[in-house]
């Protein structure tokens, strides 16, 4: 009896990539199947909504499908192999295929206190909006297609990696980076493509000029919006349990939050006279991406400063993006996403340590100060350069299947009507 | 005193309006605008199902000009709104026998 009770076991063990798996604890479970249909939220309808109102009128249709087909192109990568690269396996930068096709996977199979299929989905969600993110880089101008094919690719050579090597237990983990919900695997990784991305597809017809404004602003503030509370879930979640980190990550998100939408409407009133929807809509934006990384480690206080410094930084990165370097990263990926989340995963260090700076309730570490951001340093640099390099050649690839970029007409008829043969609004 | 009216594709409206600011015509006013010519509607798919439209979107401008004025204006916007393609629209000109500035009162040529 007791060696069957053993031989199932090591069967069960040796299924599971969650050894000795614990107990499923059904709080934990309840608040992380939540915080999957959030996170999910962000990208359908939230971040979809936001861009599709920031494009023109021809091209909204175009952004909508774009979004709607990376999340679908993404899951069915995930469960082939995507989530066995990123999540199992040992390697330095990228993990093992034992897991490719989700086998192995029991319903029983454990990852901590939760299934191990609620973990699967739940991290799903993250790499659904990783690339989904990129698309305000090249909108209204990169060809279906080529979009499609460069999701596949850009998700295999950059965000699988990224994700193994900070949250795999891979080269940055071993490290000792903190990234609590992805300001390297996410943020950093959508913004560098970004910028990569704009440079190689190239400007926009008429950029920069005035023509090229947001169609449907109502629209850009009911995305925004859903992407504030979907954020709960992106953040309050990635503590993987529900618990007093959980609900700190959510409180500090939400300050952040508000403090980078102020900042940036403050800066806009000073500067132009008149605070815009769209500004707060952004600095919002940019006061969650800053956050992020941050959100596990940082106190209430910590996050006040936070929201501010990603106000104040994006903003300007902003103008020097598209202003001074002249780069078409279209809807600003880079300088919000980019930017906010480097310099959360810098901030953290100084901010983290509950005796130090700011730190009521945050929730410490055990290196010193400066060693620790030291460690943030590499991650930094480490994430940014394998996702330039990775991005580069992933837009090569794509490049040489098809044209990365519509031909000129259709890009002035809009990419609507273009490369979907419907439009946004009209119908007769 | 004449009317000219420009029927044109709603993606060159910025680049006709640039192209005539650059002449100097002070003031236009744009409509949306739906309608059919040669090139006829287009169809569209609907979860399989082919259905035709049979108006495209165009887009209206009408600009007030003195007598002098209309040649110039005719040819910045046959160069600007021209693609090429069927479907790029049409011009016509029209008398106009008085015009009024509201706030003014002024009348006539004045008036453009």
């Amino acid at each position: 009896m007791k060696f069957i009770k053993l031989l199932s076991f090591l069967l069960f063990a040796a299924s599971s990539p969650a050894l000795f798996a614990s107990e499923i604890n059904s709080g934990d479970t309840a608040w992380i199947l939540t915080a999957t249909a959030l996170v999910l939220l962000m990208t359908l309808p939230g971040l979809a909504l936001f861009y599709g109102g920031l494009v023109r009128s021809q091209n909204v249709l175009s952004v909508l499908m774009q979004c709607f087909a990376i999340a679908c192109i993404v899951s069915v990568v995930w469960v082939v192999y995507g989530y066995s690269l990123a999540f199992t396996g040992d390697g330095n930068f990228i993990g093992g295929t034992s897991q490719m096709f989700l086998s192995g996977l029991l319903r029983d199979s454990t990852s901590g206190s939760l299934p191990e299929s609620l973990f699967i989905l739940f991290q799903m969600t993250f790499a659904i909006i990783t690339p989904a993110l990129v698309v305000g880089a090249f909108a209204e101008r990169m060809r279906f297609s080529a979009v499609c094919i460069f999701t596949v690719l850009w998700l295999t050579l950059v965000y699988l990696p990224a994700c193994h090597m900070v949250w795999g237990g891979g080269y940055l983990a071993d490290l000792g980076v903190i990234d609590f919900a992805g300001g390297l695997v996410v943020h950093a990784t959508c913004g560098i493509a970004a910028l990569v991305a704009a440079k190689m597809v190239g400007p926009r017809k008429g950029f920069p000029g005035g023509a090229l404004r947001p169609h449907n602003r109502p629209m850009v503030v009911m995305g925004a919006a859903l992407l504030w509370v979907g954020w709960f879930g992106f953040n309050g979640g990635s503590a993987v349990a529900a618990d007093s980190s959980a609900a700190m990550a959510i409180l500090v998100t939400h300050i952040s939050a508000a403090v980078g939408a102020l900042t940036w409407m403050t800066i806009e009133w000073l500067k132009t006279g008149k605070p815009s929807v769209i500004g707060i809509a952004t600095g919002m934006v940019a006061g969650l991406a800053t956050i992020t990384p941050a959100s596990g480690t940082v106190g209430p206080q910590g996050a006040l400063l936070i929201g501010l410094f990603a106000g104040l930084v994006c903003f300007y990165a902003t103008q020097l993006i598209k202003g001074v370097l002249k780069i078409d990263d279209s809807l600003d990926v880079f300088p919000v996403h980019g930017v906010g989340g480097i310099l959360g995963i810098l901030m953290l260090s100084f901010l983290g340590k509950p005796d130090g700076f700011l730190g009521a309730g945050a929730s410490g570490f055990e290196p010193s100060v400066m060693e620790q951001f030291l460690i943030q340093l590499q991650g930094v640099g480490v994430i940014c350069l394998w996702t330039l390099f990775f991005s580069w050649i992933a837009l090569k690839a794509t490049s040489m299947i098809v044209p990365l970029r519509v031909n000129e007409d259709a890009e002035v008829e809009g990419l609507d009507f273009a490369e979907h043969n419907e439009t946004g609004y009209y119908s007769s | 005193m004449k009317l000219i009216t420009a029927i044109i594709k709603p993606f060159k409206v910025d680049e006709v309006r640039e192209a005539l600011i650059k002449q100097g015509v002070e003031g236009l006013t744009i409509t949306e605008v739906k309608g059919f010519g040669r090139q006829k509607g287009h169809t569209e798919l609907y979860r399989g199902a082919e259905y035709t439209i049979d108006t495209l979107p165009k887009m209206k401008l009408e600009i007030l000009a003195d007598d002098s004025a209309v040649q110039g204006i005719i040819n910045t916007v046959s160069q600007s709104a021209n693609s090429g393609k069927i479907g790029d629209g049409k011009i016509f000109v029209t008398n106009v026998e008085e015009i009024i500035r509201i706030r003014t009162g002024e009348a006539g040529a004045e008036a453009i």
